[in-house]
């Protein structure tokens, strides 16, 4: 069972043995694995298909670079998540791992199909092919190719897993905990700055964990990288991070990090977030990310068993897992020499190694010979063979003079490569800093910065052990020096003979373009050299539109082992120097992160808070129906028995014109403007006079923008001669205060006057209907409510049911009415008194819908409805409201504006259908002329209509051009049905003299 | 997400601030006393410039107070952030508040 396991070796724990699944089978692994290597130790090489062709992928790497092994592991239906990487999952008891994008099975996935047909499918076939008919493309060949073309599937229930978040403050952020990582956080630390270290492994170390000869200090790794994680453990001012990736670099050094808490474990305790995202704030950052290898691109590249030499290297030194007993190594650079030393000495028999370089170097080459390793010189590949599992590889030799000649066939289970290793500059990418072209190593590397950053070791090019200490020592003192914290630290000293990790990036050498077999490129989305060949015969040049074109380097690994290939290829193909073709920009995030950890808390009921009145509990055990305005919840109806809301509303409605509403006004902005210049201010603000407001009255306030078209409006009471109890829309509250401060902090900062938010501190309760005032009346004391005394549009102050009451005789309704302010704490209990009281005289509480029917039968606007940002006071029958001697206000240039007084301006009017019959549609437009065909001449359109339960008909309300001088004649409201007729009227439908207002 | 230096409260994450656009744009008062070209091009023009801008921000989740700040639109990067009414730090554009 355990044939690929070495005897010993590995960090793996061999006393912990741990059984899992991967597609339904039952495999033992031991902890410490990750889902690869225990699938490697069971002899399991097949993973996955291709995204477009459904080839059978093995693992090509060991780490989060890996394109090819992607896995869904479900705990149950809801806790499924796909596309993870097989080299990043750990194993647990009882794990359940999948395959993707496979159907029956990994083995005979009938998808492969694809891969006969992909001379159907070249790059950007999607553009060419499936044309015609032209429906057909949504209908039916976009949804099979992306059927055929995937990745894993979404579960399909809520995530049940709660996620954290968590912002964090710290002098130096070290991303990355490999050898250059840990240097740069000790000495970091060492100086006394406040440290983070981050990695997105299990267990940190980063490559030093595949280097267990490598000798530091005089110890072996192992135990100076026990010792000196300890230390960096007991330190107060350091924070470890393992399983954290760094997946974003945002603007001002902060930092988005995301902490795998659970996934790990067989039984998460219920109450342990899934993961943590970190927004971290650094004053400094040391890049330490490292460095990744590159694969070699030949024909069939990509069978199981094709893997990179680093790759198969770290199962070995790590997992103490054989990935083959037989292994061709083909070499670009020297470091496939050491997995192939190393892998000779864990029990690979390795036939040999292909040097595919012109010039090998002489300490490679000697390492060689010493270790009895045969070496292949002037190799390239000019195929592999063998379906689930590579066979053998053919070489191919090339001449002096380039030409091609065939090699060997030699037989092997593992073909491992290195094409050298590329430094991981995505974070200083997507920190807006520069790259740096290196000819002489052919890689980019960190250039000037644009935020506090520094890279350090391989993530900045740097080669071998030794050096990433030494660099990563000095990049954490400096970093620290950054912040003021002086300090010293001595490199750590390394004795081991390392061997370079230098290549070359680009293709293989081939014979022509005769061979149909596919050398790959990106793993990941299935591009081989063939498709960037095409792009740039199909003229594209920039390396950016042969990214879109091909798809190369946008899979979620974005091009981290496939972005410098390709830019070899073009390179080389358009006879360029790389830095000529470009780099793409790397996105984030750096390894895909799911939407739980960035929703946080921000769901369910956190999503968006809830705003709820004082008595909307009482509204609910009433079984209102509600509805959302703004974050509040207001009550739209209150239905009895089997109403629907026609009836309810109809009823509601009837009962205020007949006899007493209770509303629920809580939501209305409040603002207080308090304070000498009160006056003054509110004078430049609304368009209205309030110089001539005596303490004690209201008035119906209209505030515009400098613009001069309506921005907000509500009732306004002068409480006393420095202060000012303004009303507000519900949804403009808070607008509206940002407006007033804009203007008093930077128009008018010599005015005295404070602005206060009081819309929660009150509860409002709209008493409306002719018999408002005996319903009140038994509750209310200290204000005289007569008509004489507390006329419509005033305001007093008393007490109701013991508590403090600001009492306002306003109506919205067009009846007799008085809105009860109280204090917040206090609503619900007046509220149900004046319920009680209004018991004997029919009182009926109403909702928002009702509460809108009333107020368009008198033909009071909603802004916002009734007007759209470009209707001035005039246009909406307002301009009575300002105040003509003013020298200034918000808006009064504007209107002054001739386009402001121009004929053929849109108008508040009535519209009722000729018939009396027809309730128009909101947003319906207007057309003076019966029978139009489009383009029609729209004149106007509906802005409100309802049915009217006190006209007994359908009234609307609407913006009609030169609307006031249309009144009596008929227009008509185009509908799918035909043409409406409808009749201009006043958009007053009900008492135009206000006789029941001022009752 | 940026780190604000409001005048009044020190550094704060953005997330405690509101935008406020183009800074310096002074009303013209009286409003009489301009054209109604100069009025249109108070309330409509505004720069959008490539490079370094002065910017209204408020710190509404804070202090509540508005400022200016002067930001390169290209990097991101804040020169200086300053109260209403003193002149632009580096001497640029229009002094006007």
């Amino acid at each position: 069972m355990m044939a690929w396991r070495a005897a010993h070796g590995g960090r793996v724990d061999r006393s912990r043995p741990i059984e899992f699944s991967f597609d339904g089978r039952s495999y033992r692994g031991l902890a410490g694995d990750t889902l690869a290597s225990a699938l490697l130790a069971n002899g399991v090489h097949l993973l996955g298909r291709s995204f477009k062709y459904h080839r059978p992928r093995g693992l090509l790497s060991a780490g989060s670079e890996e394109p090819n092994a992607l896995v869904t592991v479900a705990r149950d239906a809801a806790r499924s998540a796909p596309n993870l990487r097989a080299t990043q999952v750990e194993i647990y008891d009882g794990l359940r791992a999948h395959s993707q994008n496979r159907w029956p099975s990994l083995a005979w996935d009938l998808g492969s199909v694809s891969n006969w047909l992909a001379p159907l499918f070249p790059a950007g076939f999607y553009y060419k092919t499936f044309m015609w008919p032209r429906f057909a493309w949504h209908r039916w060949y976009e949804p099979r190719i992306r059927a055929a073309a995937g990745l894993g599937r979404a579960p399909v229930g809520a995530d049940p897993d709660g996620y954290a978040q968590r912002f964090a403050h710290c002098d130096v952020l070290v991303i990355g905990a490999g050898a250059a990582g840990l240097a740069a956080a000790a000495a970091a630390a060492r100086s006394g700055a406040r440290v983070i270290l981050c990695d997105e492994q299990a267990e940190m170390g980063g490559g030093l964990l595949d280097e267990p000869a490598a000798k530091i200090d005089g110890v072996n790794s192992a135990a100076w990288l026990k010792a000196t994680i300890g230390q960096l453990g007991l330190q107060a001012n350091v924070t470890l991070l393992p399983r954290t990736t760094a997946f974003g670099y945002f603007p001002h050094n902060m930092l988005g990090l995301c902490e795998r808490l659970s996934d790990h474990l067989d039984a998460p305790p219920p109450d342990l977030p899934r993961e943590r995202l970190w927004q971290v704030r650094a004053r400094e950052v040391v890049l330490a990310s490292g460095a990744i290898e590159r694969p070699l691109v030949f024909p069939g590249n990509d069978r199981p068993g094709v893997m990179l030499a680093s790759a198969a290297r770290s199962y070995l030194n790590r997992y103490g897992v054989r990935v083959g007993s037989r292994a061709v190594v083909l070499a670009g650079s020297d470091a496939a020499y050491a997995a192939a030393l190393d892998l000779q000495v864990g029990g690979v028999a390795v036939s040999a190694i292909a040097d595919v370089r012109p010039e090998p170097s002489a300490p490679a080459l000697a390492a060689a010979r010493t270790a009895g390793i045969r070496v292949i010189q002037g190799a390239t590949v000019l195929a592999t063979a063998g379906r689930l599992r590579i066979r053998n590889v053919t070489l191919g030799t090339v001449r002096p003079g380039g030409t091609i000649g065939r090699g060997e066939i030699l037989a092997c289970d593992a073909l491992l490569m290195s094409g050298g290793f590329t430094p991981s500059i995505h974070l200083h990418s997507q920190s807006r800093g520069k790259l740096l072209w290196r000819e002489a190593e052919r890689f980019f590397v960190p250039g000037a910065t644009a935020e506090r950053e520094r890279s350090a070791g391989a993530a900045r090019g740097l080669d071998g052990l030794g050096a990433a200490l030494e660099d990563g020592t000095q990049a954490g003192l400096a970093a620290a020096a950054a912040c003021g914290f002086r300090g010293s630290a001595t490199p750590p000293l390394v004795a081991t003979n390392e061997l370079s990790s230098r290549g070359a990036p680009g293709a293989l050498p081939q014979p022509g373009h005769a061979a149909p077999a596919k050398a790959f490129v990106d793993w990941q989305n299935d591009v081989t050299s063939r498709d960037l060949e095409l792009a740039m015969r199909e003229g594209f040049s920039s390396i950016e539109h042969i990214k879109r074109y091909t798809t190369t380097g946008m899979a979620t690994d974005q091009g981290k082992t496939s972005g410098l290939n390709a830019l070899g290829i073009v390179a080389h193909g358009s006879a360029r120097a790389v830095p000529e073709v470009g780099l793409t920009t790397f996105r984030m995030p750096y390894t895909p992160v799911s939407f739980g950890v960035l929703a946080g808390y921000d769901r369910g009921q956190q999503f968006d808070p809830v705003r709820r009145t004082p008595m909307h509990d009482w509204a609910s055990a009433r079984g209102a129906v509600f509805e959302d305005v703004g974050m509040w919840k207001r009550a739209r109806y209150f239905p009895q028995g089997a109403e629907d809301m026609h009836a309810a509303v109809a009823r509601e409605c009837r009962s205020v014109r007949g006899a007493c509403g209770l509303f629920d006004a809580s939501t209305l902005g409040k603002i207080e403007v308090v304070g000498p210049g009160a006056t003054e201010f509110m004078n430049r603000m609304y368009v209205n006079n309030w110089t001539s407001l005596a303490p004690g009255r209201a008035r119906y306030g209209v505030l515009l923008r400098d613009d001069g078209f309506i921005y907000d409006d509500g009732v306004v009471a002068r409480l006393a001669d420095d202060r000012y109890h303004v009303t507000t829309t519900t949804g403009g509250a808070a607008r509206v205060l940002q407006l007033m401060e804009d203007y008093r902090q930077s128009e008018w900062p010599e005015l005295k006057v404070w602005l206060t938010s009081t819309t929660e501190q009150w509860a409002v309760i709209a008493v409306q209907g002719p018999r408002a005032r005996d319903v009140i009346a038994p509750l209310v004391a200290g204000v005289d409510l007569s008509a004489g005394a507390l006329a419509h549009m005033s305001v007093a102050r008393g007490t109701i049911c013991g508590a403090p009451l600001l009492l306002f005789r306003v109506s919205f309704s067009g009846e007799l009415g008085f809105e009860i302010n109280v204090p917040a704490d206090n609503g619900t209990a007046v509220w149900e008194a004046v319920y009680a009281a209004g018991q004997s005289h029919g009182i009926t509480p109403y909702g928002t819908e009702a509460m809108h029917v009333l107020r368009a039968e008198k033909g009071f606007i909603i802004v916002g409805q009734d007007t759209d940002g470009t209707v001035t006071p005039d246009d909406v029958g307002l301009a009575w409201a300002i105040g003509k001697a003013k020298p200034d206000f918000l808006g009064k240039r504007s209107l002054a504006r001739p386009a402001m007084r121009a004929p053929g301006r849109k108008q508040l009017v009535g519209l009722l259908s000729v018939d009396r019959s027809r309730l128009l549609e909101e947003g319906a437009q207007v057309v003076a002329n019966a029978g139009q065909t489009p383009p029609m001449q729209i004149i106007g359109h509906v802005t409100s209509a309802y049915a009217s339960p006190t006209l007994g008909h359908p009234i609307a309300l609407a913006m009609v051009a030169d609307g006031r001088a249309r009144v009596g004649q008929t227009l008509f409201v185009p509908m799918p049905g035909g043409d409406i007729a409808v009749e201009v009227t006043s958009p007053v439908f009900y008492d135009r003299e206000g006789a029941h207002l001022n009752g | 997400m940026l780190l604000i230096h409001c005048p009044y409260c020190g550094p704060r994450p953005e997330l405690e601030f509101s935008y406020g656009g183009e800074a310096h744009i002074a009303r013209p008062s009286p409003p009489e006393s301009v054209s109604a070209d100069d009025w249109v091009a108070f309330l409509y023009l505004r720069a959008n410039r490539r490079g370094l801008q002065a910017e209204r921000w408020r710190h509404v989740r804070g202090c509540a107070r508005f400022f200016n700040a002067l930001r390169d639109t290209t990097t991101d990067q804040f020169l200086a952030t300053y109260r209403c009414g003193e002149p632009r730090p580096d001497g640029g554009g229009s002094a006007s508040p």
